[in-house]
């Protein structure tokens, strides 16, 4: 196979360095990250010409950031599906940058649900009553954890997955977090701690659990050409992957996710054998949540995930993939309970050589970040780029 | 508690909604329809003017037998015990709803269950599930 030449890179990347915004308008955490990311790739705010975001500044679509960041664009991109959303904003601004339609593109977020008191895994979300299946869900308690622990609950009855297989996902993100200053949570856990923490929704325990946090980050995808004049290593996007999967009209199926489908998209557009994949980014809203696209992905065999997360397989300098060094959802930061945004960050980190030295990746010259927002059990979206470093 | 729902603070349009009018009012009188499509044959659920499987409009509304199975379930321990779950009907659709009157500790994924309805408080009619073997 004959790999694929990237088409546009990732030059900028910044990750917000609060975890409680008590001080900080959602705007402002915008703004901030968006300067973060363009002074690591060394460019202004006035070199930006096209924008990518998600809902989550108040008002319609990019209405408010944009006039708030005062930008001046060519192209500009709504596009939301949760917390999967960036993976995907960086696929539409490359395919943008490939058709001319921009140079320097923008990718923002930025929220505060921790200084607002939410309980984002199991308090009633927001919806519109006209969701044609709000009426046929809201009665049952549609929790987002409670859909991703029906999804754990088929796992283990299909394929033998166990608690204890589930919590070796939090126990490697914790050994990464503890290197991590910045990390919420920096206390390295057992099996045993996460199985024996409170259920929240069976089988989901506590410590399966991500962390809610404040805070905000940013990414410069740029054209061939600008990134020739930037003095920071080259990020390649070399595949794309992205797809949305529902209840099937009824016929539903919950022993695989959506990123499924986009993995074999980036994979077919990648032109890479798995193996060659040095390091992955993985939504980790919830263990199953990584359990699922591990296998999903093609790292193992369907229903023998439980079984590659054990004993450390996970842990950077141990196990055989390392992933989320920077703790991750679970441990580190889960801004505006968005977390494609920070996978992404950290793969670029490893691709630069740039994570921290007790858990980077030797030789990082692949890496893949996938995402999985929504709710897991019933609507979801998948999403999956492929990077590479570039001499 | 067991049961707790959410729909109180429901917009009452969110329940009376031309597409779905019919599915409510027969809820109200215990009984529980879903969808089949006579132009390719299938069910579907949750219930739409055009089938899902195959774009057509020629649906109509059947009434289920309103027995299946387990397909998979959680108990919501932070969110007073409700139990969310698909139970598969014997029609073949999976649907998302509760189990109730039950212990946690009696389920399991495939137990038989059977269609009962629960009113909520702002007048709805619902359709939950028990375990069969307790009815």
């Amino acid at each position: 196979m004959s790999r694929r030449k990237a088409r546009a890179y990732i030059m900028g990347a910044y990750e917000h360095p609060t975890r409680l915004a008590t001080d900080k308008t959602i705007a402002q955490l915008h703004m901030e990250s968006a300067l973060g990311a363009l002074a690591d790739a060394g460019l202004s705010l006035l070199d930006v010409d096209g924008f990518f975001c998600g809902n989550d500044m108040p008002g319609i679509g990019a209405f408010a950031i944009v006039d708030y960041l005062n930008l001046k664009l060519r192209h500009i991109d709504v596009t939301d599906t949760g917390g999967s959303s960036y993976m995907i904003h960086v696929a539409h601004a490359v395919e943008a940058i490939q058709a001319g339609k921009c140079s320097v593109a923008l990718i923002t977020l930025g929220g505060r649900p921790r200084a607002e008191g939410a309980n984002t895994g199991t308090m009633v979300r927001p919806y519109h009553h006209a969701q044609p299946e709000i009426p046929f869900e809201l009665p049952y308690g549609n929790m987002i954890v409670g859909s991703y622990a029906m999804c754990a609950k088929r796992h283990m009855y299909e394929f033998g997955t166990t608690s204890e297989q589930l919590a070796w996902v939090k126990v490697a993100a914790s050994h990464h977090a503890q290197h991590n200053e910045r990390a919420l949570l920096r206390d390295v856990v057992t099996v045993e701690e996460v199985v024996n923490s409170p259920l929240v929704a069976d089988p989901l325990h506590r410590l399966d659990c991500c962390v809610i946090t404040d805070g905000g980050g940013a990414l410069i995808v740029t054209s061939p050409e600008v990134a020739a004049r930037l003095n920071r290593p080259k990020v390649g996007v070399i595949g794309m992957g992205e797809t949305i999967k529902g209840q099937n009209g009824g016929k539903v199926d919950l022993s695989f996710s959506a990123v499924a489908k986009a993995a074999r998209t980036a994979f077919e557009e990648a032109a890479i054998d798995r193996q060659d994949i040095k390091y992955v980014s993985l939504y980790d809203s919830f263990t199953i949540t990584v359990l699922m696209q591990i296998e999903d992905l093609g790292f193992c065999e369907k229903g023998q995930g439980g079984r590659f997360v054990a004993d450390g397989n996970l842990i950077s300098g141990v196990g055989r993939l390392p992933f989320n060094t920077d703790g991750g959802g679970l441990c580190n930061n889960h801004p505006n309970n968005r977390g494609g945004m920070t996978k992404i960050i950290e793969a670029v980190r490893q691709l630069r050589g740039e994570a921290h030295p007790a858990v980077q990746v030797k030789n990082c010259d692949l890496a893949l970040a996938s995402g999985i927002g929504g709710w897991l059990g019933a609507r979801h979206a998948g999403s999956v780029v492929i990077l590479e470093r570039e001499a | 508690m067991a049961g707790e729902t959410n729909t109180e603070q429901l917009d009452p349009q969110t329940f009376g909604n031309a597409e779905t009018a019919t599915f409510w009012n027969a809820a109200k009188e215990g009984r529980l329809l879903i969808k089949h499509c006579t132009a390719c044959d299938e069910h579907h659920w949750y219930p739409r003017t055009h089938c899902p499987h195959c774009g057509s409009g020629e649906t109509e509304w059947v009434e289920s037998r309103g027995e299946g199975s387990i397909y998979t379930f959680t108990v919501l321990r932070r969110n007073g015990g409700q139990i969310p779950c698909y139970v598969t009907l014997d029609e073949g659709i999976s649907i998302f709803t509760n189990i109730v009157d039950c212990d946690p500790d009696d389920l399991a994924i495939g137990k038989r269950v059977r269609v009962r309805f629960r009113e909520e408080r702002n007048g709805t009619s619902v359709p939950v599930f028990v375990l069969s073997e307790q009815v």
